[in-house]
This record gives C-alpha cells, structure tokens and sequence, in this order.
C-alpha cells in the first residue's frame, strides 16, 4: 500500500461524500418540497437567496430559492437542542448517528465512474472496488435499523418506541426480499464485483435494456447470440427490479412505507424527542439511503455510469479497450444524471401513493415479496440453466417442477390466509 | 341508528394486483405538475396565480382589490359627521369580546364640551391585536356604530406595546363614517 | 301550601286558616295560606310568583302609583240576604272575577279571594303601562350607569313591545342636575316611582326631594334652598328602579356586570351594615348596603360607604420594614418577624405592652390575646374610639368589634389598661410595645417623643403614619376588603368579613401576622394554616361562641350575647310596622 493510495482513497472519500452526496442530500430536500409543491399545484419554496441588499446592492437574488437548504441547515444548527429529561443520555446521542453513518459508509463501494486518468496514475471512480459489493451494501445498511430502534428505545417515550419497534421490523422483513431479489442478478453475472457488472453492462447492454452488444458474449458461452429466447430473462430481471425497487422504499422508510414516523399514529415516530441537529441528522440519514438505495438501482439494473448504447465503446475509449483520461467525469455525470432521475421517481411516488397499514405492509414483505423473489430465483435459474440442460429436459422436468413450486407456495400462503381469517371471525 | 353493515367490495384480479391504481396515481400526479409548470393549474386563473400552481405571491401580488363587502379585517372606531367620537363607552364590546382583547377606560364628558349632552366618552380605548380574532362580535354587539372592522389585515409591530391599537390610533385607522346613528344629534 | 285534600268533614277551609290567624288565597289556580293583612303583592311572593313593580317597596309606604303591579282580584260573589253561601266540593266558595285589575302593592288579601298573575288582561295592562313609561324615557342605556341592573330593562324585555309606537317629539327634562354632593340627577329617566321622594321623607327624615309640574312635565327635584346633602342620600341611588339618581362616586366608573360581588360588612362603626362589596380585578368599585333586617334594615350611610378608597392610595404600606442604624429598609417577612420575635424575648411581664384595635376581627384580637399570654404580660388594651351616634345607623362606638373584645378577652371594659400603658411608656417601665392598627400619636395621645424611647415599638397598619416612622419594625396589613373573619356588633350580633380582594403583594393578612409572630416565639405552639382553625379555637374556648364555625355564621350572622344597645333606625322601622304603614 503506497502513500500514494492512501491520498487518493481519501481524497476519494472526501470529494464523493462531501462534494458529491451530502449537496445532494441537501438538494434532495429541496427537491422533495418542491416537486411536491408543483404536483400540489402549489409554489414551494422559492425565496431563500441571498441578501445581497444587505452589501449594497439593489436587489436580493432569489436563485428560485436554492439557498433554502443552506438556511435550513444554518437553521439546525442554531436551533436549541433539547435534549428530554426522561431519555437515556448515551443512546439517545449514538442513535442520530448510527442513522446517518451507514448510509454513508455504504457509499464506497458504488462505482461512480469508470476510471480518470490524472498524472499518470489511474484513478478508478469508486472508493473501494471489493469483490463483495451488494453482500457489503446489505451488511451496512442493515446497520442503519439500529440507530432508529435506539432512538425509538432510548427516547424513553411510547411514540417513539412504537415508531422504533415498527422500523426494526419492517427492515428485517424487508432485507430478505431485498436479499432473494438480487440472487438472479447475481446467477446472470455470476459475480459481486459492482465495477465489473457496470463494466460489463457498458459493453453489453443495460440489465433491464438489453439494446446492444458488443462482441455477442453476454454469458460465457454466447447465450445472447446462440439462442432467440435471450428475452426471457427480462421476466426474471424485471421481477427483480421490482422487488428490488419496492423493497428500498421500504428500506429507507420512504412513502407508502414511512410507518416509523407515521404522524397520523405515532406522532412523529421514532425522532419524537429529537430537536435541532439531532434531527437533521436522522433527516439527512434518510435522504442518504434514499441516494444510495437509487445509487445501487441505476448501478445494477441501468448500468451504472455507462452512457449505454454503445456509446462509452464509441467515444470515451482509445483503440486498445482503455478509457480515454476524462471519461471518468462523464460516467460521473452520467451517474448522477440516473441517480437523480431516480431520486425525482422516489419522490413523485411519496406525494402520489398514500401510506400503507402496518399489517398490509407487512403482508406484502413476507406473503407477496418473499415469495415472488424466492419463484423468481427458480424461474431465472432455469432460464439460465436451460442451454446446459438443453430444451427438452427445460420442457420436460424445469417448468413442470417450476410450476409446482409456485402451486406449492400459492396454497400454502392462501391457505395461511384462510386460517387467520377464521382465527379472526 | 341502525348499524350498517357495509361489505368490502370484491376486487377483480387486476384491482388486487394495485399495480394499475398507483400507475393512475402517478399518471395523474404528474398530469398535475405538467399543468402547474405550465402555469395551466385548475383555478389558476380565477385565484391570479403567479404563473407556478395555484399559489398567489404575497406580498408582490395582493388580494385587497377583491376583498368581500364583509371581509373582517383590524377593528378601529369611528367619528361622526360631527367629528364627535361615536362611542360612549358602554363597554358591551369589552364584555362581549371572547378573547378580551378590548380594555375601555370610561370618562366623563366636560360641560364646556359641545356634546356634553351625551355625558359620556371612553378616557382610553385599547384594543391588542395580539389578542383579536377578528370575529366582529364588537361591531355586531356596538349600539352606537361606533366600532367597525375595516378591510385593513396587514397589522405589524416589533414589540407587544406596538401591537396595542390606543384610541388615537383606533380613530386614525377609523376616521370618519357618514349616516346610521344620528341619536345625539343636537337638531333631533 | 297547596291545599288539595278535601276539607275535613266538620271543618272548611276558611275555619282552619282563621285558627292560624290565616286567610285562603288562590295564587294562579292554586290555594295558599297567608297571614292576614298580607299585601298582594307579598302574598304572590310567598307562593312564588314575582309581580312586576317600581314604586313598591317593603320598607316603605305604598302610593301605587308606578300601576305596574297590576293584578286581576276575584271574590266570592256577595250572597242575597238570607242566601247561605255555596260551597264547592273542596270546601272553598267559586271566585267571581272583577273585570278591572287591582294593583298588588296597595290591597290586602281577604279570604277566599283569588289573584291571576298572568293571563290576557294583566299582560296587556303590563304592556300599556310599559309603554307608557318608556314614552318619554331616552333610552340611553349606554350611557346609563343603571344599565344591567335597571327594572326598566328587565320589565321591557319581559313585558315590553321592542320597539316605539310613539311618533312625537319626546319631553325634554333637566339631565345631569347637581341636586347634591353625592347625587346626580337625569329627570328624563325617571319614571316618577317617588321611592326617593318616600325614602327621603320617611327613613332619612330630610325630606328634600319632591315632585313639580304635573303630567307629562312631572319633574323630580329638590326643594327650592335645599340639597339632598343628607348623610343617607346615596341610598336614593340604590332604590332608584332607573338611572334618574346615580352616585357621583361610582358615575361612569365601571359596568355593572364587570363587577364581582362580595357579601362583608361594614367596619366604620359598631352597627357593622351588611354590605356588597363590588369588584373587578383587584379594585373595589363600590360598596352598597345588603338587607339584614336585624342590623341595617336596607340602608347605609354614605359617610361608611365611600371609606374604600384609602386601600388603593399610595400611602399604602406593601412591604415589611425594619429601622437599622435610624432608617427604615424594606426587609422580608422573616427577617421582620425574626426581628421581633428576638426583640420581644428579652421583656417579660410589666416591660412588654400589647395594644390592638377595635377595628380587628376576633380573630385577630384573639390571637394578640395570645400573644399577650406567650409574654406573660396583662398589658393588653384597644384604643377607644367614641363619638355622637346620628341616631340612625352609625352607633356612638366607632369600633366595629368592641363587643367580639369584650367576649374573648373575657373583660367588660377592654379599653381599662390603655391608661396604665400610656404612663408606662413616659415613665419608662414599659421597654417593648406592640401595636396594631392604631396610630398612637392621633388617636391615643402618646407622645412621640415617648415613643422614641422605646426600645423596640412594632406597628402593623395599612397606611403610612406618624407612628408607623418612628416604630423600629412595621409590619403591613390587610384591610377590610382583603380579609376573612368575623366580627360582633353592638347588638351582639356575630357577622362575617369576607375577603374580595387580595391584599398588595408584600403585605400580608393580619391574623397570618400574629400567628407567625407566636410561632416565632413559641414554637411548640399548634398550627394554624386557616383562620377557620383559629375560630375554632376561639370556640373552644369562649362560651358565646359555642359550636359555631365561620361557615355557620352565615350571611346575615348570628346573635351570640345580649347588649343592652338598640339601632335606633331598625326601631323606628319596628313601629311603622306595626302602625300598617310599611311591610318591613
């Protein structure tokens, strides 16, 4: 490990954190109200500038009220912060930063980009390129649960404990669909490494927009061009992607899965007790899933920070298959161009969905999603499958046994069900 | 009262599927964001809208043009033709007033004064509008005609003590009101 | 009262009430017994009907001539000669009612006679004679200090029309006429009831009010050369069914229905009035007289009713103060109460003087009794305080309690020792003296320079006095509106003081003071935390007090011990009632 290394990583880790996620952080609030307020048909905040009047000049500058963010975050900071006699001190402290710190930490392993080349070194754009991506992003992640349960536990109140028991629940319910949902994409590429799987849909079409390739070797053996049925393996991706999806929402207790600080019910949930900063920092925690939870959607389903449509091959490489010294800047854009059309979808879809109840939202993580990813496996591993096997054992013994799994998982779930009504009435 | 049973409507396999209802959700969503940007929001046009939304820029654009014949804006008091000061502090106002904001000082009118007649006029008339709920029960409770909300809504002031209308100020906002009671005309 | 059971079989109705020295009178359908001579008026009264009048008043003669009491009478018809009359079945005879009314105030009942307060002919004569009265009235309640507590509104909104039928232009008469220091005079309310009029003449024995001009133009006035300057004018304000006379002192001061009522008594003289002490807020606005038959009839002079101002004057004392090193400094209760518990220590016996005042409440006097004793000293006196009684209401002792002394400190002549005391400060035998309530150098004849030899003089008063500068500890009191308590009036008659305001923030009340001084110097003394817990000792301990609590007074009192004192008005009173002139 060279000096060198070292100042680059952290580098790396102070530009992506800082100067990449945490303005979009800030700006994802922005967003949030003002999207928001457009789809009320309504203003939103557009009046936070900069008051130039107080140097001198004629006029304040509005900028449409970009500096709103700034303002709030002066505004957390100066807030007094109370902090409830009746709490347990210790925990009620960690608890705001076990929220935010995964979040953040999950971030080093997404690929921003493919490679700059800056003085003669090679600067891969992500901080640490391991071969265990998704598996790394899951084990943090589901870390983040506990920052929330402490702060429901140690506030010392029945809201938030409510709002915390509520959380811890629906995270680990929905981590196994999360999990299972990831297993065919995994099957497909047969490996962990998030780079290489941006790499190899650059140059091989997107997951869910198979459009182009390359040199027609999708799988090793040249599944894309030996075979017509390539397309069916979307079913089992955009089961996946669906899942997957949904499942994030529910992660980063986003609409129509914010039940842990449902206002209706719990008053504030589980950051009741939590004033000024303290707030903001659960606040900013959850926006930094939300950016990570879009971040690993676009690197895994629409190819990361490719350009796709041949287009990384055709501009941004010199002729020997290396990226061109720049091109790191532009899969950056390109990235963040994703990330934040995903950011705008999660919330278009907070301000359009109303919120779930607990049992539905239950209901849906062990009865619906379970299953469906667990199916989904199956189904993708077949298809994967069928070539090595050929088509007649794929007819003969896959489907029949495919379709008598789901059989099998359709009535043991309905029959479930019947029991608990009767239990009911 | 009957109980009414109501039973849950069966739900095709499409409905259960929720997928298509939240797609119309989204669907209708961004239909409306589409119209707000373009300044085209469903009662845009009737409430001025600024051109984003339905939402009217306050303090550069103002609603005052429009404002009801009833609307219930600051209380302040009145003189009459005369330049007489109508009220005769009866104090029903500040008994009537559910936030009791009103404090009335009553005081007796000199013999030397033209309207001696009337014998009686508040010595202070105070009216906090910190307190004032702007419910008119003054104007409707007032005998005299003296008290009236105006269309005035704008009422600022950096401390409490500027926020307490005094009765100089309460006929300045006031000023004159033409007709009604003329009860304590001399000619009459 | 409802007589419904049929009358025994040997006996009617009419035999059974003459053995009570009772008629049968049917009330509105229903038979009632009532004493004989009753008034209408009082009869309705008695079954629970209000009849509606102006001029009517129990404690004075009845002219009739407001006719709002209006009732419609039946009789039984007179028999032909030799005809025996008829009975019906519940033994009373039938009514045969006379188509004219009769006004309540001025007729007595008979028996078997019948009274309809209500129905079509005595609401219409209501309404004709509202009407008429509200002709040439101004309608200027607003203005009208009487507004909220006028029979003219009241009866208008039962009784009137709402709105005027009179088109003419309406008789303009005198307003705001200065008939008299206390008294101002609107003629255009007046409804020419002449309460005043009577009042004056027949209970203040100043007749100075009168009638002139007839019809329409009748105009209330004083006598040419007089003015109502009488000592018991303001008790024309309180008759006045209108506004015709309002107080000068409470014109224009405050609504009526801002005011929070209090039911006390007076502490100017012996007589001790039962009074209303009017509130809001933290100020008094007026004090009115309240019927007690047995002390003050319905009447107060003026003189004692306007004595409130001086608990809201600057000269109030609101602090605790203590003279160190020849100055006066605002200390705290403890410290003020320490000082004088470590001064008192030191003298005992004959060296250490308590002198308290009439004006306290028995409590108090029974507590500085106590005190007295803590000390071991008989030095204990009041400050007498006698002048001309008005041969009315205001008594020769000017004390309001000099009885409830008498019977707790369990001495005839409660004022014996002040002599004794007196010289004993000249002569320097007397080291420590304790005084409350009395300005010593005004009323008491001490000398000041006396009083400086001193070695310690506390003083408790609710004004700044002479005696108050040179005392070395002033401690600041409650008057006689800001405290709980009970008092004995020359007749011997105990009578409550209730607390309508709170005493200034610093000052504290009287009985709180002497409790935390004994504390002080006893500790082992028992706790007192109400001043219902010191009348119940002094129950315990003084026979005339015997099973009574401060509740059980009630609000008209209770007599406790014979006096060889009378009220000279309640006498008078007592012989007119008995003439038939007034109802009493």
């Amino acid at each position: 490990m060279d000096a060198v290394f070292i100042i680059v990583s952290a580098l790396k880790v102070f530009g992506f954190t800082f100067l990449v996620i945490l303005p979009l952080v800030a700006y994802s609030t922005y967003a949030e109200r003002r999207v928001c307020a457009i789809i009320q048909d309504r203003v939103g905040p557009n009046r936070v500038g900069l008051p130039a009047t107080l140097l001198g000049f004629k006029k304040d500058l509005k900028f449409f009220g970009l500096v709103q963010p700034l303002a709030d975050g002066l505004k957390g900071l100066f807030k007094e912060d109370l902090t409830p006699a009746h709490v347990r001190k210790a925990f009620y402290w960690m608890a705001p930063a076990f929220t935010a710190a995964p979040a953040f930490i999950t971030l080093c392993v997404i690929p921003f980009g493919s490679a700059v080349t800056l003085f003669g070194h090679e600067i891969q754009m992500v901080i640490a390129d391991i071969g265990v991506g998704p598996l790394f992003i899951f084990a943090i992640a589901s870390l983040s649960v506990y920052g929330i349960t402490l702060a429901g536990w140690a506030s010392n109140s029945k809201y938030p404990f409510l709002g915390g028991v509520r959380s811890c629940a629906q995270m680990i319910s929905y981590e196994i669909s999360l999990g299972l949902s990831l297993i065919p994409i995994l099957l497909f590429f047969g490996k962990l490494n998030l780079t290489d799987i941006v790499t190899h849909q650059a140059t091989n079409g997107w997951l869910l927009l198979p459009l182009w390739n390359e040199n027609g070797t999708v799988i090793h053996e040249g599944y894309w061009q030996s075979s017509g049925y390539q397309w069916l393996l979307l079913l089992p991706m955009g089961i996946s992607f669906f899942v997957f999806t949904t499942s994030i929402f529910a992660e980063t207790n986003r609409m129509p899965f914010d039940l842990p600080e449902c206002e209706t019910e719990l008053v504030g949930g589980y950051h009741t007790e939590y004033s000024s900063m303290k707030f903001a920092l659960f606040f900013m925690g959850e926006y930094a899933a939300m950016i990570v939870g879009s971040a690993l959607i676009v690197t895994i389903f629409f190819g990361g920070w490719s350009l796709g449509f041949g287009l990384d091959t055709a501009l941004l490489q010199t002729g020997d298959g290396d990226w061109k010294w720049y091109a790191g800047f532009i899969h950056l854009g390109a990235f963040l161009g994703k990330t934040i059309a995903f950011i705008l979808f999660f919330i278009w879809v907070r301000w359009t969905v109303p919120r779930f109840r607990y049992d539905q939202l239950m209901k849906l993580g062990w009865v619906v999603f379970f299953e469906l990813a667990l199916f989904n496996i199956f189904l993708a591993a077949l298809i994967i499958a069928a070539p090595h096997i050929g088509i007649l054992n794929t007819l003969l013994f896959g489907f029949p046994s495919l379709t008598i799994i789901a059989a099998l998982m359709f009535f043991i779930t309905k029959a479930n069900e019947e029991k608990r009504r009767i239990k009911i009435t | 009262m009957a109980i009414v049973k109501v039973k849950r409507p069966k739900l095709s396999w499409h409905e259960h599927l929720y997928l298509p209802a939240i797609l119309k959700g989204l669907g209708i969503t961004l239909k409306h964001a589409i119209a707000a940007l373009r300044g085209k929001a469903p009662g845009a046009e009737e409430l001025a809208s600024s051109g984003l939304g339905v939402t009217m820029q306050y303090p550069e654009q103002k609603w005052d043009a429009r404002l009801p014949e009833y609307y219930r804006g600051v209380p302040a008091l009145v003189t009459d033709e005369q330049g007489r000061e109508r009220c005769v502090s009866c104090q029903l106002c500040e008994f009537i007033c559910p936030p009791k904001a009103i404090t009335i000082l009553p005081g007796e009118l000199q013999s030397d004064n033209p309207w001696s007649k009337v014998e009686k006029a508040p010595r202070e008339f105070e009216i906090n509008m910190i307190r004032c709920i702007y419910c008119g029960m003054c104007e409707e409770v007032c005998p005299e005609q003296a008290i009236f909300l105006r269309q005035d809504y704008a009422m600022t002031g950096g401390t409490r003590d500027e926020m307490v209308n005094t009765k100089g100020r309460l006929y300045k906002i006031g000023g004159m009101r033409e007709g009604l009671v003329n009860k304590w005309n001399k000619l009459k | 009262m409802a007589d419904s059971a049929p009358a025994t079989a040997d006996k009617l109705p009419k035999d059974l009430a003459a053995e009570k020295g009772m008629v049968n009178v049917q009330i509105d359908d229903t038979w009632v017994q009532v004493p004989v001579g009753t008034r209408m008026i009082e009869a309705c009264r008695m079954a629970g009907k209000e009849i509606p009048h102006y001029c009517y008043h129990t404690k004075l003669s009845s002219p009739g001539n407001c006719r709002m009491c209006l009732v419609q009478m039946g009789m039984p018809p007179r028999p032909a000669p030799g005809q025996a009359p008829t009975y019906e079945e519940n033994g009373y005879q039938e009514i045969g009612w006379m188509p004219r009314p009769v006004i309540a105030c001025a007729s007595t009942v008979a028996e078997n006679m019948g009274i309809r307060t209500g129905g079509d002919l005595v609401e219409k004569c209501r309404n004709g004679v509202m009407e008429f009265l509200l002709i040439n009235h101004p309608l200027d309640c607003p203005i009208c200090d009487q507004a909220g507590e006028c029979s003219l509104q009241e009866f208008s909104v039962e009784h009137g029309r709402g709105c005027s039928r009179f088109e003419e232009m309406k008789v303009k008469k005198p307003k705001n006429v200065d008939i008299g220091p206390r008294i101002r005079l609107d003629d255009e309310r007046c409804i020419m009831c002449s309460r005043c009029i009577r009042f004056m003449d027949e209970v203040a024995d100043d007749p100075a009010l009168g009638f002139i001009d007839r019809g329409t133009h009748t105009t209330l006035t004083v006598h040419p050369g007089h003015r109502l300057d009488s000592n018991y004018s303001l008790n024309t304000a309180d008759i006045c069914p209108v506004g015709a006379l309002t107080s000068t002192d409470f014109r224009f001061q405050m609504r009526v229905w801002f005011l929070k009522e209090t039911k006390s008594i007076d502490v100017n003289c012996g007589t001790g009035c039962n009074t209303v002490i009017w509130t809001r807020g933290n100020d008094i606005f007026r004090i009115t007289p309240r019927e007690n038959n047995e002390v003050n009839s319905c009447w107060m002079p003026d003189s004692h009713r306007l004595n409130f101002r001086y608990l809201h004057t600057e000269t109030r004392l609101t602090d605790p103060v203590v003279k160190s090193r020849g100055r006066h400094e605002v200390a705290d209760w403890f410290e003020a109460i320490t000082r004088v518990s470590e001064g008192l220590k030191d003298y005992h016996g004959d060296e250490v003087a308590f002198i308290g005042s009439g004006r306290m409440t028995n409590e108090e006097l029974f507590l500085l009794k106590h005190l007295a004793d803590t000390l071991e000293t008989d030095l204990l006196t009041l400050v007498p305080r006698f002048a001309q009684s008005d041969g009315k209401l205001i008594a020769a002792d000017r004390n309001p309690n000099t009885t409830g002394a008498k019977l707790i400190w369990a001495s005839n002549d409660p004022y014996a020792k002040l002599k004794a005391i007196r010289k004993g400060v000249a002569g320097r035998r007397i080291k420590a003296l304790v005084v409350f309530y009395e300005d010593l150098l005004a009323e008491a004849d001490f000398k000041a320079s006396d009083l400086e030899n001193l070695d310690l003089l506390v003083s408790n008063h609710i004004l700044t006095n002479d005696t108050a500068s040179v005392s070395h500890v002033v401690l600041p009191g409650a008057g006689f509106a800001e405290k709980r308590g009970s008092m004995v009036n020359i007749t011997g008659r105990l009578q409550r003081l209730n607390q309508a305001i709170l005493p200034p923030e610093g000052a504290m009340d009287d009985w709180e003071i002497l409790r935390d001084l004994i504390r002080a110097l006893a500790p082992n003394e028992p706790e007192r935390n109400l001043v219902e817990d010191v009348f119940g000792e002094i129950a315990d301990e003084v026979e005339e007090f015997e099973e009574l609590t401060l509740s059980k007074i009630g609000d008209l009192g209770v007599h406790v011990t014979d006096t060889d004192e009378s009220i000279p008005l309640l006498e008078t009173e007592r012989v007119r009632i008995a003439a038939g002139e007034i109802v009493g």
